[in-house]
């Protein structure tokens, strides 16, 4: 059993521990020590075993004393780095917030400390959240742990913005972490690397204490390998917060206890504007085998119709860079992270220069973006125009939802691609996300599940999007998906 | 509508980002290639769909007026680049 603690699911591990088959401080040493030999990944900023251990100790020394033990006592996961960890750097994979050393702790990972879990270390990420390949970082790029058959040994990427956290699941660094998720920043990574993830409803999980990108679509998620572990963390990192005015004042359902693969009764709605011509064959094949397996778990299927899905990525493309230019704004050297203070300067000079020196390529591109389509003269063209489709958006969604209960969908317009090989063109980068960009916009809880491996050999992922709060039919469907799509491939160890 | 150089160099002194004229001029043709794929948002029907700000029904909630923190001067100033006497400090900016 020792010999294979980094395999086991969350809910394993929890359970072992608790029925006395290993020690949380085992758990730990075995994780902690596929986290060192993993550097060739690159998907942690920083490690912190010395956490691992501290929380498995204290999980270890609680379960002999017979005291009661916390949802997620002896489990250590990833933390994604845009969560404020007290005393812990915390960088969003940019230069700007190196060194920062929050003196709080953010609102989700705070939950999961408190539920018992230990942290391994901060995880890699697109800088700022932003990208869609993990190739943004200041730190580097995050590697894919998956290779393409035949001997082609190139780096592919694995996916972003939760490209760290993706990569480290895949790779068996840690059973679960935390993803946050914009336009697919969950989704999309967890079908590159073959795992599952999900966000969930708008509002579910507290955005306090996060590193802001886009106040109105942020929401932080789970990502690990089944549904059931997902249904564990989500449980945990979900629930009212009065320091988030945007958090749902509602109670936390027992997403674990009520999973069922049983979809009777259940309508699963198919959007036609989802499969475009020219639809890549093995997911439109992957998408046919998803429908099969939803109607083997008793479910109906009809098809919908969602008219405004083509308006979502440039939607996005405006709400999303308008808010972050507005977030962003705080860093201007004064309060925390770099500053730059050329020989002479006024304060004006030292916050243009201290955001030269801190922000990547990427990140200027939409600050400016989002400051030109904010500016007088172009924000009723640009902004309030992009404001009423995604109210169109969302209404297609509600009309869909009177005809069906969920809907299935492909993660990514395809598999994982090599770093480098999008990198010269943003837009073509930026289309990645356009199964997952519409879901993001209209609040809905949506979730990616392995559905196979293409003829590279590379895992392709389905997406289940749900009505607004009912995660438990998003995890349904995808437990069902999972059962029979009978997902257990993983990477050769290269690394 | 396309945007010149001037445009891209206005935006990033908005944006508080100095940029090179190099850097600048790189710029033009990125953003407006994303910015006239954008536009196309234009074509979209919208007469009398009220800008959607909220995704999800939610209430302002109102709370007791009573002070809830403060009294952390020394964790708020702990990662200033700059501070002095308990204060934030920065470039003198009255001659």
């Amino acid at each position: 059993m020792s010999n294979n603690l980094t395999d086991l699911t969350v809910a394993e591990i929890r359970d072992g521990f608790r029925g006395g088959d290993f020690s949380a401080r085992e758990v730990a040493e075995a994780f902690n020590a596929n986290v060192a030999g993993a550097k060739a990944l690159n998907a942690f900023i920083v490690e912190t075993p010395e956490k691992a251990l501290e929380a498995a100790d204290a999980a270890d020394k609680a379960k002999a004393a017979g005291e009661a033990l916390g949802a997620l006592a002896g489990v250590p996961i990833g933390m994604k780095d845009l969560f404020c960890t007290e005393g812990v750097q915390t960088t969003a994979a940019s230069h700007m917030l190196e060194g920062f050393t929050p003196t709080y702790e953010s609102t989700v990972s705070g939950k999961l400390w408190a539920a018992g879990a230990g942290m391994l270390g901060k995880l890699n990420l697109d800088q700022f959240a932003m990208g869609s390949s993990n190739e943004t970082s200041y730190y580097g790029n995050v590697i894919s742990p998956w290779r393409r058959g035949g001997g082609d040994n190139a780096a592919l990427a694995p996916g972003g913005s939760s490209g760290g956290s993706s990569s480290a699941i895949a790779a068996r660094l840690c059973p679960a972490a935390t993803g946050t998720d914009t336009g697919g920043s969950i989704r999309q990574p967890a079908a590159f690397t073959g795992i599952s993830g999900i966000k969930p409803t708008y509002g579910r999980c507290s955005r306090w204490g996060i590193v802001a990108f886009a106040s109105s679509l942020d929401q932080a998620g789970p990502m690990a390998r089944t549904v059931r572990d997902n249904a564990i963390l989500l449980e945990t990192m979900s629930g009212f917060d009065p320091r988030d005015s945007t958090s749902l004042d509602l109670a936390v359902p027992q997403w674990e206890a009520n999973l069922t693969s049983d979809l009777k009764g259940k309508k699963v709605g198919i959007p036609k504007e989802y499969r475009p011509d020219g639809l890549n064959a093995e997911i439109a094949a992957l998408w046919d085998r998803g429908i099969e397996w939803l109607k083997d778990a008793g479910a109906e299927v009809v098809e919908v119709s969602l008219p405004h899905t083509k308006y979502a990525l440039p939607t996005y493309y405006i709400i999303a860079p308008a808010e972050a230019s507005s977030n962003l704004a705080r860093y201007d050297g004064v309060r925390y992270g770099q500053r730059d203070l050329p020989d002479g300067a006024g304060l004006q000079d030292m916050y243009a220069a201290t955001r030269a020196l801190g922000f990547g390529p990427e990140v200027k591109r939409r600050i400016m973006i989002g400051t030109y389509v904010l500016s007088a003269g172009f924000y009723d063209a640009y902004y309030t125009q992009a404001q009423k489709v995604r109210a169109l958006i969302a209404r297609d969604f509600e009309q869909a939802f009177e005809k069906c209960d969920l809907l299935l969908t492909p993660t990514a317009p395809s598999a994982s691609f090599a770093l480098g090989e999008k990198q010269a063109d943003p837009l073509a980068m930026y289309l990645n996300d356009v199964f997952t960009v519409p879901a993001s916009l209209a609040g809905l809880p949506a979730m990616a599940v392995p559905g196979g491996l293409d003829s590279q050999g590379l895992p392709l992922g389905l997406q289940i999007i749900g009505k607004a709060l009912d995660e438990q039919t998003v995890l349904n469907a995808g437990l069902a998906i999972e059962e029979r799509a009978g997902f257990n491939a993983r990477p050769d160890k290269w690394w | 509508m396309s945007i010149d150089l001037q445009t891209v160099k206005k935006i990033a002194s908005l944006s508080r980002i100095s940029v090179t004229d190099a850097e600048a001029e790189a710029m033009v043709p990125e953003l407006n290639n994303i910015l006239g794929w954008v536009e196309q948002l234009g074509e979209v029907d919208v007469t009398g769909i009220e800008p959607m700000t909220a995704v999800i029904p939610n209430h302002q909630r109102l709370r007791e007026d009573a002070v809830t923190d403060g009294d952390v001067r020394d964790k708020v100033l702990a990662n200033a680049p700059q501070a002095e006497h308990g204060f934030f400090a920065v470039p003198k900016v009255i001659e």
